[in-house]
């Protein structure tokens, strides 16, 4: 390859990580430029330009860099290398493959150390799926390699413009990413493509005909979501919390048992230990939808706390953009990024350093735009050859003090489709996943009859009110009939919304597994016992909680699974007023 | 670069502006002035104006007082010479020793590869039934103490390391009240512990800006130990919130747009490149960190306790005098507690559970309800749960607690009434004599 012709600059200011670099030509905004500082070339990206000087936000740690160095700009915004070969990889927010930096560099990350995202030398079987004579257009496959599980799509590249005619297409071969697969005319030039195209991560991929509305439940497996607060396949929801109310075990929950194509974890500004759990432990279970490994069908993003701060707020751009890019492969691709918040502490932290005029709690005016532009990528998409592919995102959210009054949680919640908020309270009952079911909310279908959801919704609702009041008048001055309300909502909570997320078995219930739970738990909450007092109540419902407790941890539809039901039917039908 | 600069141009609390060609962003430089010499950062660089936060602040320097750049960052020296020894907050010598200058190396370092971390693995035993049995402390684990100002946390954090197995002991105190810098050297010499530990103190009476050093020191030698000596080290850091009360100081001072309570923006940042810094290496030693996070009008969500408990892995709640069930928690307990008895984490959760009960039929007393005979039997419960596994004179080993759970189970419920799985029920639950 021809060394790139770079432009020049000069470092003449350095504020943490913000450089500021006289240019000598031109500079575009959102470029990538280079700071050479003793022997490191360390990546940057312009983020203001200003009369001759250009502000870079540096990826890295600036230290030991001086006025005068120099500083080459690419011309090229930030982009990442897409092709085959991406699924069960660790990148940084940047793209840099880490087990490839740790073979280089060993236990710690080395400044300036930037490597291939794809392996170069690694041969895929690619089967051609157009002729030559074919029209297409950006987003048209025009072959296909295996990759996993999938037929990975070797598509146009996004970028070129207008249609295009096949002139020439590889034959049925093993071919690397970097060989040419087909050479397309558009009647005035000719272009060559290859298996890998580049992408701004800034920039949604737009090569598909039209967004859909999403309607189709994605089934997570937990009861509290499909039932409660489903989720949609293109939809859009969050989940924000106080620390340790569990957002990361929900994550990684929804990250496992999820039915989707593809799963992408975006580890953003939060502790490197949760994203070595996901590492250790994926490639050794099975995803029973398919046989394989989890990490199958897995990408990490992995820019955590101690990691440079301005390659976070890169990283959810990463994640989007991967996800756009399977998506436009025809699947459902599920991106769970944890937290946002620390992507918008990202956003604050430069903010600051540029000296822009801050918003509520220093966040910068423009939070709740780019919140709702990452938001804004997800959807349901029909693509130009009328299949579907999708993506859907949720987000943790790190209020602070747990008080969702404050910018993140707020802008947040006006653009996403499913609110699941965790409560302190809850967590601290062990009462996980401790999503709040009063306050909780989704504008989408659950997995069993959503008429049925309402009457248990008031359930639980009529036994927080009677709690309430019990307060006041104390259990004595509540009647049985009262009582026993509020031990059927308790009754519903502790064998329906909460969910052993450690247990092998309980961890996953799956849709059909729900509706027949769900009916069960329904016929109880609605059913008339003879109970003739606070305590018979009392112990009757412990019961039956205990035996539903044993029932969660049998397997769907097992001999197990039949004794533990018909044990609970004897319970009932012992208590039942005839 | 031996020359001396003496154009001073601006000072603004411990920021000195001197104007200079050529110097490395983050370097040191020593400022003199008729105060003696102290060591300060570069912090800005703005052309030939170079901004340095003075590590014994700003007072009685002068427009003409000399510069002079090392053109390197922090340093300090990583060596078995420092076992035994105590330093300041610049690691210059606190003790009689002599100053050490040997193994320099650079603190603040890059943070570790995350795909070259391992799953915590090795649970650190304590003789806390509350730390033992309900949060689990996990080598290489990062874990404040939350305490309001007057609670034994020192105690508690001595009482910790004493009994923990490890090769080195970091101890990093920031604002240290002198007699607690006393009580944690003394504690040390007493149980033989001082030979494996290093002190970094900076108390309160020293300048602001070496208490933000003090934990990168510490984690600095920690780091060298556990990479090449292969050493378990126990970092010790208290009190994390004088940590951050400096920073806001430092940022206030330079006009930088607070966002919470005046704390500066990247709070959250700052706190966790120190404690990412706990890990436990493959094929070398590892670093486990224990703070002490004194929380302001006793308010978790003032910004330093939130943020810390946004990085750490669970916290430890110490409320008087005893470490709450609510609010403390362990994250890396799943880790180890399937492996240490059967019974552990089911046992864990119920009896959590049923003290959340017991609180809730307290308050019901305390409002002059009548009680109901299940109120009666979590009252009773509480009282034991609290004598049994909550106070902090309490020391017996893992499996002991676990039985006195079932024992205490059994004194106050039917087996139903516990929630806990049927099989563990018929294995665990004591026989009616
Ligand atoms: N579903 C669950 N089942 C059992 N324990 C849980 C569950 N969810 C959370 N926990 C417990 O709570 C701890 C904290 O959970 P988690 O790490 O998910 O919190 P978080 O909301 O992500 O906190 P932070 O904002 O600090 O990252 C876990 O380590 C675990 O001990
Ligand atoms: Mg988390």
């Amino acid at each position: 390859m021809v060394r790139k012709q770079y432009k020049k600059g000069k470092v003449v200011g350095v504020n943490g990580n913000m450089v500021s670099v006289r240019y000598e030509t031109t500079v575009i905004q959102n470029e990538v430029a280079y700071v050479l500082t003793g022997n490191c070339r360390l990546k940057g990206e312009v983020i203001r330009v200003r009369g001759e000087e250009a502000d870079l936000q540096i990826f890295e740690d600036t230290r030991d860099i001086k006025i005068g160095d120099g500083v080459e700009f690419s011309g090229e915004l930030l982009s990442l290398q897409l092709g085959p070969g991406l699924l069960t990889k660790v990148f940084d927010g940047l793209q840099n493959p880490l087990p490839k930096l740790a073979e280089q560099a060993g236990f710690f990350l080395q400044r300036g150390l930037y490597l291939d995202p794809l392996d170069r030398e690694q041969q895929w079987a690619f089967t051609p799926q157009v002729q030559v004579g074919a029209v297409v257009s950006a987003g048209d496959a025009v072959g296909t390699v295996p990759e996993g599980l999938f037929q990975h799509r070797i598509m146009v590249p996004f970028a070129w413009p207008g249609t295009w005619q096949v002139v020439w297409i590889a034959p049925t071969s093993y071919l690397t990413v970097d060989n040419v697969v087909a050479r397309l005319s558009n009647g005035r030039e000719e272009r060559q493509m290859t298996m890998v195209q580049s992408w701004p991560v800034k920039i949604p991929i737009d090569a598909y005909r039209k967004k859909h509305l999403p309607v189709d439940p994605l089934v997570t497996q937990i009861r509290v979501i499909d039932t409660f607060f489903p989720v949609a396949k293109g939809g859009t929801f969050c989940v924000p919390g106080p620390f340790g109310a569990g957002k990361t075990v929900l994550q990684h929950s929804l990250s496992r048992y999820s039915e989707v194509d593809v799963v992408i974890m975006a580890a953003c500004g939060e502790r490197a230990g949760e994203v070595v759990e996901v590492l250790t432990e994926f490639p050794e279970l099975e995803d029973p939808r398919t046989g394989r490994s989890l990490m199958d069908r897995t990408i990490i993003i992995c820019n955590t706390s101690s990691m440079p701060v301005a390659a976070r707020e890169t990283s959810i751009y990463t994640s989007v953009t991967l996800a756009e890019y399977y998506r436009q492969m025809g699947l459902h691709v599920l991106l769970l990024a944890d937290s946002t918040s620390r992507w918008a502490q990202a956003l604050r932290e430069m903010s600051g350093r540029l000296e822009e005029i801050p918003g509520e709690e220093a966040f910068p005016a423009y939070l709740e735009t780019r919140i709702a532009g990452f938001y804004e990528r997800a959807g349901l998409v029909e693509l130009n050859d009328a299949s579907f592919g999708s993506i859907t995102i949720g987000g943790a959210v790190s209020p602070a003090g747990g008080n969702f009054e404050e910018p993140v949680t707020q802008g947040t919640l006006k653009v996403v489709g499913g609110f699941l908020g965790l409560s302190r309270d809850r967590a601290n009952a062990r009462r996980y996943p401790a999503i709040n079911p009063l306050d909780s909310w989704s504008k989408y279908h659950p997995v069993v009859p959503s008429q049925k959801v309402r009457r248990a919704r008031t359930v639980l609702q009529q036994g927080n009110d009677i709690n309430q009041m019990m307060k006041v008048v104390g259990e004595e001055g509540t009647p049985v009939e009262d009582f026993t309300l509020f031990l059927k909502s308790e009754f519903l909570d502790s064998v329906y919304l909460q969910q052993n997320s450690f247990d092998a078995i309980d961890a996953a219930c799956s849709a059909e597994r729900q509706n027949y739970l769900f009916e069960k738990v329904l016929g109880v909450i609605e059913g008339q016992f003879d109970l003739a007092s606070h305590g018979e109540a009392r112990s009757f419902f412990q019961n039956l909680r205990q035996l539903f407790i044993d029932w969660h941890y049998t397997p769907w539809d097992s001999g197990e699974f039949r004794a533990a039901e018909s044990r609970i039917d004897e319970l009932l039908a012992a208590k039942r007023r005839s | 670069m031996k020359k001396f600069y003496h154009h001073i141009v601006q000072i603004s609390g411990n920021v000195i502006t001197v104007l200079a060609p050529n110097v490395p962003y983050y370097s040191l430089a020593e400022v003199v002035s008729d105060q003696g010499t102290s060591l300060a950062q570069v912090i800005r660089l703005d052309g030939d104006r170079v901004s340095l936060q003075v590590f014994a602040g700003s007072r009685g320097i002068a427009t003409d007082s000399r510069v002079r750049f090392l053109g390197h960052p922090m340093r300090v020296s990583a060596s078995a010479n420092l076992l035994g020894r105590v330093f300041n907050g610049s690691g210059e010598p606190r003790d009689a020793g002599p100053p050490l200058s040997d193994n320099q190396i650079e603190i603040g370092g890059p943070s570790v590869n995350p795909s070259r971390r391992i799953v915590p693995r090795n649970m650190i035993r304590t003789g806390l039934p509350m730390i033992d049995l309900f949060n689990t402390l996990v080598e290489s684990q990062k874990l404040p103490i939350f305490s309001s100002a007057g609670e034994p946390y020192n105690d508690l954090l001595a009482r910790i390391a004493m009994q923990a197995e490890v090769d080195l002991i970091l101890v990093g105190g920031m604002g240290l009240k002198y007699d607690d810098y006393l009580f944690f050297h003394q504690t040390l010499e007493k149980h033989g512990a001082l030979s494996r530990s290093i002190l970094f103190i900076h108390t309160a009476s020293d300048p602001v800006v070496e208490c933000l050093l003090v934990p990168d020191m510490a984690l600095a030698v920690a780091e060298h130990f556990a990479v090449n000596e292969n050493k378990r080290v126990l970092v010790l850091l208290t009190d994390m919130t004088n940590f951050c009360d400096a920073m806001k100081e430092i940022a206030i001072t330079m006009e930088q747009i607070p966002s919470n309570r005046g704390y500066p923006g990247d709070l959250y940042s700052q706190l966790a490149s120190r404690y990412e810094k706990a890990v436990d290496f493959e094929g070398a030693g590892s670093i486990t960190v224990l703070a002490v996070t004194t929380m302001p009008g006793d308010d978790v969500t003032h910004p330093v306790p939130d943020n810390t408990g946004y990085i750490t892995e669970g916290q430890f709640y110490l409320k008087q005098g005893r470490i709450e069930p609510f609010g403390s928690l362990s994250r890396l307990k799943q880790q180890v507690n399937d492996a240490t008895r059967s019974d552990h984490r089911a046992l864990m959760d119920t009896m959590i559970r049923l003290y959340a009960d017991f609180r809730e039929a307290q308050e019901k007393r305390a409002m002059g309800f009548r009680v109901s005979e299940w109120d009666t039997k979590l009252l009773k419960y509480g009282d034991l749960f609290e004598a049994r596994m909550m106070d902090l004179s309490v020391n017996i080993p893992l499996e002991k607690a676990l039985d006195l759970g079932w024992t205490t189970l059994a004194e106050c419920f039917e087996p139903a009434e516990t929630g806990i799985k049927s099989d563990l029920i018929a294995q665990y639950w004591p026989k009616a004599q």
